[in-house]
């Protein structure tokens, strides 16, 4: 069973959603709605992580010995300006598509198992990724034609 | 919460010789704000007030615009120059009443500081110059900035103080002339909130009840809101049935004891940024006494047992130890606001420049969906307006919305609007919403606007924290054009000044808080060469030479009666419908409320009376926000649940504001109104009743606090925090301790800027994420005496 070494990508996934929010809200601090907003959603993968803690001890044994990911080589060095914005802001939608696809692969993994603590964790998770991808879009949607055009 | 305190004039009584000098005033209204009392049932009584210099050769047809309310007024005219002005009898706002802004506030447009010539920065001077030059160099850059950048570079701070036909002359060619997305408002400041609530629970902008539910409701719930300062005419209303056999129950939510707060039934006084937690607990209380309409709820609502989920943990006593106010008031409060069979609510400032600013005003729109009372007479929902003309700027596309609450995130309304104004749909700019003031002063900052218009609002003392903004107007890559009646502190550090005419020297229309639509004719002309607002913009429409897709004008129109009438055909079918209204038909009478049309031909005192509301996915003007994260969401998503005319109740978790109190700062800071003054006192620092009644600002702080810092009465004391210092007299108490006020008027056109007293000085550059209003309502600072009295 593999379910172990899913857990710990999804679980090094977010450890990146948050560090990386957090490296954007201090790069862009000039911009007061990101460095709120990034602070506030960096909070969120933090507490993912905690929720996934008593599954990575339940299914540990279980994990195989499969090569963690490639380490993401985003954010360095550190960007500024419009166009540097949207960068970072792109690669952070990239981050949390990852972190989403590992909560749908076990959400389907929990259905299976009939594990329903899980199957809960999982859907509170994905619903507050997807706000996390969705707030991403639309400000780089905002972003995108100013830094692009005339920045 | 609304931090507005009544100032204590320095010479409340005026002398006899003052009073007789004046005969034709019919009542002080600075030293009795409201005037005398006609309690009542029924229809309000009239009362008119007046004040006359002389007396006048004629009358002329207008209405206030110093603040919200709208009272309908005539100016009195002697030989050409305005001499007085008088309530209008007839008028369903104010049954002739005036407040004392509206009797004395005419009187700015004699200041000897008016400005008559267009001015040009020359070798860092601005010196006069003629129209042709300044227009001519607006457009010289506009053009070059056009071809090296296209218009995206180009952007817009306008006002809440023009009329429609300005503001809708103005969104045209922004939106289809120039094509910029870059368009908004200073009533990003003071309303962008109301819209937002309105928008998420009803499916568009627009207030349910009017004013006349005053007159007949049992219980008034005032949140964030002294209305006893702000709209003294609308307090009037409320005291004359508080005067009256069957006085409503009152219920003010406000830190400050203001006059409003006076006279509460129950008064709750919570901290900074708690707004959230106490709505929350008060809806918690209703849902547990089961003070529900069950029905109402099932038929006509979606998202109710999401609330009942998000608010059942904050129990009184949970709301106590985090906002302070104690549970058996709070306790209090919800029987009056749960047993009640008709409410009116308002809310303003204190709600929606705070912390988490939309989700609270939501969840004061969700007391009334979750008790059924919406729609008939005597329960109104008020989400204020700050300004005589703001509800324009967000009908007419002036600000970031579209005109006729169109939804930027329709294709087909883009198109309503493209057939409208004869253009490609992809001329007018839908690719995002467009950009709000705060991202459009970002903008200017980092280089990536290079043009500012600024018209009729004053950024440098109004904006929050002011060191930042007067750094942005100063750069020497953004060309800064202010269009304004006087030499504001904006204006001084303007590359081209256009000088402008202000009320009574110009026709137009405009739409008060509850609705109603008031004519103001040109009472006399301008002074010097000032001009019109809206003669400016055709000017700059007919110089930039903006057409449609046919090769024609794209601005047609040359008076402001025909920019009405196109005003009308936009807004024709659209929640905000003026079809039924004519410049004819709002003259001689009453004001008159949207939507007037063939099924309103008189206009309609409530929307919603068969509680079917704007939420129809092709109508609604917004798919709705998430009110943590202010994403907008998806037409799919909407579409996919559409909620089909059904009210949405969203609901929102409390969470804490971004800066409080610690070592360094240990102590709240907020700032405020006082009732002599608007904004920053361009026009009622110069009235002198006005401006002798509060000639200048203080910082308010409780007698606690001012015993530990040794500050008596007078003293001057330097209010200090992260971003800057001001420094003013203290006024002790009134006040919760840990909590220290300033009113934000005061800025230095009449006083050294060196000397720093403004209040934005200290205030944060942050805001609220749905409607992006600023965060004006908290700040942590720290104080010291600077010297005894």
């Amino acid at each position: 069973m593999h379910l172990g070494n899913y857990l710990g990508i999804l679980d090094h996934s977010e450890k990146q959603i948050t560090k990386a929010f957090e490296q954007v809200a201090r790069h862009h601090h000039d911009e007061p709605d990101i460095e709120q907003m990034c602070q506030k959603l960096s909070a969120w993968s933090r507490e993912h992580r905690g929720k996934l803690v008593p599954y990575l001890q339940r299914y540990a044994e279980k994990r195989s010995s499969e090569p963690s990911r490639l380490k993401q080589q985003l954010f360095a060095p550190p960007r500024s300006g419009g166009l540097g914005l949207i960068r970072d802001l792109h690669d952070l939608w990239l981050l949390t598509q990852e972190a989403q696809l590992c909560w749908t692969v076990i959400h389907q993994a929990a259905l299976a198992l009939r594990d329903e603590d899980l199957k809960a964790t999982c859907e509170f998770c994905s619903s507050r990724t997807t706000r996390q991808t969705d707030w991403l879009l639309s400000r780089i949607k905002q972003a995108a034609p100013q830094a692009l055009i005339v920045d | 919460m609304v931090r507005v305190l009544v100032c204590r004039p320095r010479n409340r009584r005026r002398s006899a010789a003052q009073r007789a000098a004046t005969m034709q005033e019919t009542r002080d209204s600075i030293a009795d704000i409201w005037g005398p009392r006609t309690g009542h049932t029924g229809p309000w009584p009239v009362r008119i007030d007046q004040h006359l210099e002389a007396e006048p050769d004629h009358w002329v047809q207008s209405a206030c615009v110093l603040c919200s309310n709208g009272c309908g007024l005539d100016i009195g005219v002697k030989d050409g120059r305005i001499v007085g002005v008088r309530g209008r009898a007839e008028d369903r706002v104010n049954h002739g009443r005036l407040g004392p802004k509206g009797l004395h506030g005419w009187q700015a447009n004699h200041s000897p500081a008016r400005l008559t010539k267009p001015l040009i920065r020359r070798n860092g001077r601005l010196e006069e110059a003629s129209w042709d030059e300044a227009m001519g160099l607006l457009v010289q850059r506009s053009k070059e900035l056009i071809s090296q950048h296209t218009a995206s570079s180009i952007g817009f701070y306008t006002s809440g103080q023009l009329f429609i036909e300005d503001y809708y002359t103005l969104g045209v060619l922004g939106k289809a002339g120039l094509g910029t997305p870059h368009m908004d408002g200073n009533t990003r400041l003071c309303t962008a909130t109301a819209a937002a609530a309105l928008k998420i629970s009803f499916g568009s902008d627009g207030q349910p009840g009017s004013y006349t539910d005053l007159d007949t409701t049992e219980a008034v719930l005032l949140v964030g809101h002294n209305m006893a300062s702000q709209q003294t005419v609308l307090w009037a209303r409320i005291l004359d049935r508080l005067a009256g056999p069957n006085p409503p129950q009152l219920v003010v939510i406000d830190p400050r004891r203001t006059y409003t707060a006076e006279k509460a039934t129950v008064h709750l006084a919570p901290r900074a940024g708690t707004n959230l937690a106490v709505l929350n607990g008060l809806l918690n209380l209703l849902i547990e006494a089961d003070h529900l309409d069950h029905e109402f709820i099932k038929q006509h609502t979606e998202g109710f047992a999401e609330l009942r989920k998000t608010v059942e943990k904050w129990t009184p006593e949970r709301v106590e130890r985090l906002s302070g106010v104690p549970a058996e008031q709070l306790l209090a409060a919800a029987r009056i606001i749960g047993t009640c069979k008709t409410l009116v609510s308002t809310a303003l400032q204190g709600v929606y420049q705070s912390m988490q600013a939309t989700a609270a005003a939501v969840q004061i729109n969700n007391i009334h969906l979750i008790r059924g009372l919406i729609g008939t007479e005597g329960n109104a929902i008020l989400q204020m307006n700050g300004q005589p003309t703001s509800q324009n700027t967000r009908e007419c596309g002036a600000d970031g919305d579209l005109p006729g609450f169109r939804n930027w995130n329709n294709p087909a309304h883009i198109e309503e609007l493209a057939r409208l104004w004869n253009v490609h749909p992809d001329k007018i700019p839908h690719w995002a919403p467009p950009t709000h003031a705060m991202q459009l002063w970002r903008y200017c900052e980092t280089g990536a606007i290079k043009l500012l218009w600024i018209q009729a609002t004053n950024p440098a003392v109004s904006m929050p924290e002011l060191a930042r903004i007067r750094r942005i107007l100063q750069k020497e890559d953004l060309l800064v054009v202010v269009q304004d009646a006087f030499l504001t502190e904006t204006a001084q550090l303007a590359d081209i000044v256009l000088p402008s005419a202000i009320w009574g020297e110009k026709t137009g229309t405009f739409t008060n808080t509850d609705r109603t639509v008031h004519i103001s004719y040109k009472a006399v002309e301008p002074p010097g060469e000032a001009r019109a607002d809206f003669d400016i913009f055709l000017d700059y429409a007919r110089r930039m030479d903006f057409r449609d897709q046919d090769g024609r004008p794209l601005i047609p129109w040359t008076t402001p009666e025909e920019a009405f009438e196109a005003w009308k055909l936009c807004s024709k079918g659209r929640p905000c419908d003026y079809s039924g209204m004519s410049y004819a038909k709002l003259t001689g009478g009453s004001g008159i409320q949207w939507p007037c049309n063939e099924q309103y031909p008189d206009g309609a005192a409530h929307l919603y009376t068969d509680h079917q509301f704007n939420t129809h996915a092709d109508y609604c003007e917004t798919y709705g926000y998430d009110l943590v994260t202010g994403t907008e969401r998806q037409a799919e998503e909407y579409k996919a649940h559409d909620p089909q005319g059904k009210a949405i109740i969203k609901a929102a978790d409390y969470e804490p504001p971004h800066e409080e109190p610690d070592a360094d700062y240990p102590l709240w800071f907020t700032t405020g109104r006082v009732v002599y003054h608007f904004h920053t006192r361009t026009k009622t620092g110069r009235a002198r009743a006005l401006q002798d009644a509060a000639p200048e600002g203080f910082v308010q702080l409780s007698a606690e606090d001012a015993a530990r810092y040794g500050i008596e009465e007078g003293d001057l004391v330097e209010v200090r925090s992260r971003r800057g210092h001001a420094t003013e007299p203290a006024r002790i108490g009134g006040i919760e301790p840990g909590l220290v006020f300033m009113p934000f008027h005061y800025g230095y056109w009449d006083h050294a800027e060196a000397d720093k007293r403004a209040a934005n000085e200290l205030t944060l550059t942050e805001w609220d994420p749905i409607s992006k209003q600023p965060h004006f309502k908290y700040a942590a600072v720290r104080i010291r005496k600077i010297a005894a009295r």
